[in-house]
């Protein structure tokens, strides 16, 4: 028979060890990726995979000599901040609208957005690489911006309109009282407010922009070309070269890693912040 | 000058009519309050007034311009929330200032302005603490000195006591009273708490269901309540009522029998009153008397006391099955479930017809 702080021990100990493997398996496959990154293609082969082997970094030497990480790189950055902050942009008033002005219709219109995501883009591959074709957008980084401003406005808006959903509407009216216009309600009570949420939102968008894949690869080619397209690029015409795979994809994971690691301590501080009452 | 009237006001929400034509006159440096049981209006009253609601149809006129479809902000009136409403991000100077920052005023008059108002409520040790670091009576002062520093035409009030406890509301309630005074200003306050409006208010507009029951002083609504309704709603303990049946009308009042046989003479005019037609008794707890079962003809049963130390407030229970209250001194003691007899102050007693319409008194009590 175990006593109360006996079991209340177990647990914590057995929701540790549950914690511990999940996230293990979430960090394997990145785990996996940067030891492979550092072996010899020979040793990326072998069979049983080695776990103990000689570093190298002639993989990284060999991706930067053979292409411009930095243009791609560039690219990744230029098009995400620049997707993020236009669909920001467009986000933020259409939540506030949805959140402090709710008709009847506004659960239909969040869920006709929603909807939207349901569609697989390969379906409309063919009708946008037309337009873009026609509007000279193909292989630009506006064309890219736009369409990943598009792709990721249902999900910005719901994250937002659920923040916002949490503020009480009267901070809003006392604002609207004392003389603020619909601008600085927004800039100057909401957005201070809910900055959590908005972090939340920003690094969200930005991650998925980073890591789009499927438009990037099908609309761009060289000039307006992200990371992605760089990894892309080393999986096909020789066969597959796993290290080096390994190397290029480590190399385009390693910014928004970073970057997400250092802004999530800020994400944390945003996110408790909510004491509003 | 700041005077408010209101013409035929409707509101219409998603088809249900929540306003249903409200007329009503606020005088310069009138304390109002709107009171009514939930889901009377009354909140919605005052959101529109302040503009926070869209008006359906009638008129709301500030010193004879009309407001109705101005912005809040161009109204030149401040709200004070039950939630308080403060910018969680600001410190007390910036939720106070805020609204003069957006006006543009000048920094040095911002300032005074501030100074004043937290003179005024007592804030000045806190001014550069968060919201978050304050206590409920604190925050409410600030919601207070945000209104203040705007001198604003009209204050209006929602609820602002309601998220108090107990002793901090009486507090408050007195604050409020000082500062009405102080201030000299119009205020609108909207409570459902009746001693709140009965404490504070120059003129109490009683609204049931969309629409205003009666306006007047407090002790008007206390003494000569038009309606059922009124008498019922203010006054605590309630009023009690009994069923009653009209035994004769004559010059000196109404002759009735109630359910348990007694009979009363209420000094009331009730001449389109029938021999025979139902109406009923209004009996507020400190016009009722409890005496000996023997020495009276109106007999009941006690069923539960509360002992509040200056009164105690029985609980009785007619033959009838009807339940009054009885305010008695503070030693009253009896055993529960006896057998009482109850004695009617008639010249307080208020008489209602079959449409809940107070019959006028002949002669006004003392």
């Amino acid at each position: 028979m175990l006593t109360l702080k006996q079991t209340r021990q177990l647990r914590t100990f057995l929701l540790g060890s549950l914690a511990w493997i999940v996230a293990l398996l979430v960090f394997f496959p990145i785990f996996w990726m940067l030891l492979t990154s550092f072996k010899t293609e020979l040793d990326a082969f072998s069979s049983p995979p080695q776990l103990f082997f000689t570093p190298t970094f002639e993989n990284y030497i060999q991706v930067d000599s053979r292409s411009n990480y930095f243009h791609y790189a560039m690219n990744s950055v230029v098009v995400s901040f620049g997707a993020t902050f236009l669909g920001m942009l467009l986000a933020i008033p259409a939540a506030y609208s949805m959140a402090f002005f709710e008709t009847k219709r506004t659960k239909g219109t969040l869920l006709w957005m929603l909807s939207t995501k349901m569609l697989p883009p390969v379906g409309v591959l063919v009708p946008i690489y037309l337009i873009f074709k026609d509007v000279g957008l193909l292989d630009t980084r506006t064309g890219l911006i736009l369409i990943y401003t598009l792709i990721n406005l249902p999900i910005m808006v719901w994250m937002l309109y659920t923040y916002f959903k949490e503020i009480p509407k009267d901070i809003l009216e006392a604002a609207r009282l004392d003389g603020a216009t619909p601008m600085q309600e927004i800039l100057r009570v909401l957005l201070p407010i809910s900055k959590g949420g908005i972090a939340s939102t920003l690094l969200l968008s930005l991650i998925l922009c980073w890591n789009e894949a499927f438009w990037s690869l099908n609309l761009t080619a060289s000039s307006a070309a992200p990371l992605t397209a760089l990894v892309a690029s080393y999986s096909s015409p020789e066969g597959l070269f796993w290290a080096k795979l390994s190397a290029v994809s480590t190399l385009a994971c390693a910014p928004i890693l970073i970057f997400g690691w250092f802004s999530q301590k800020q994400l944390v501080r945003g996110l408790s912040f909510g004491a509003v009452k | 000058m700041s005077d408010l009237t209101i013409k035929n006001l409707k509101k219409v929400f998603e088809g249900l009519e929540i306003i249903k034509g409200i007329d009503l006159d606020i005088r310069d440096h009138e304390f109002v309050v709107f009171v009514g049981p939930s889901g009377c209006g009354k909140s919605t009253l005052l959101r529109l007034i302040a503009g926070l609601e869209e008006v359906t149809s009638g008129h709301i006129y500030l010193d004879d311009k009309e407001i109705t479809d101005i912005a809040p902000a161009k109204r030149d009136l401040a709200m004070v929330f039950q939630t308080y409403a403060l910018y969680p991000h600001m410190t007390v100077r910036k939720n106070m200032s805020f609204a003069l920052d957006l006006a543009g005023i000048d920094k040095k008059e911002v300032e005074a302005k501030v100074n004043e108002a937290a003179r005024i409520l007592e804030l000045e040790p806190l001014l550069e603490r968060k919201p978050k670091a304050l206590s409920g009576g604190q925050r409410q002062r600030v919601a207070i000195g945000r209104a203040i520093v705007r001198h604003p035409k009209i204050f209006l009030f929602d609820e602002p006591l309601s998220n108090l406890d107990a002793a901090l509301r009486v507090q408050m309630r007195l604050e409020l009273a000082r500062l009405h005074q102080e201030l000299n200003a119009t205020m609108i306050y909207v409570t459902h708490d009746q001693v709140e409006a009965m404490t504070l208010a120059d003129k109490v507009v009683v609204l049931n269901a969309g629409r205003v029951e009666q306006v007047g002083s407090p002790l008007t609504l206390y003494h000569h309540p038009v309606n059922r309704f009124v008498a019922g709603f203010i006054g605590t303990p309630k009023m009690g009522f009994l069923k009653a049946k009209v035994e004769s009308v004559n010059a000196g009042g109404v002759l009735v029998s109630l359910s348990c046989g007694h009979q009363v003479e209420i000094a009331v005019k009730g001449e389109h009153l029938q021999r025979g037609s139902r109406v009923t008794l209004g009996v507020r707890p400190e016009h009722l008397r409890i005496t000996a079962a023997s020495d009276s003809t109106f007999k009941a049963k006690l069923t539960v006391s509360e002992h509040l130390g200056a009164d105690t407030f029985c609980y009785v229970e007619t033959a009838d099955q009807e339940v009054l209250t009885v305010r008695a001194a503070g030693h009253f003691q009896m055993k529960f479930g006896s057998d009482i007899g109850l004695e009617l102050d008639v010249q307080q007693c208020h008489l209602f017809d079959d449409q809940d319409r107070t019959l006028a008194r002949i002669t006004t009590p003392l």
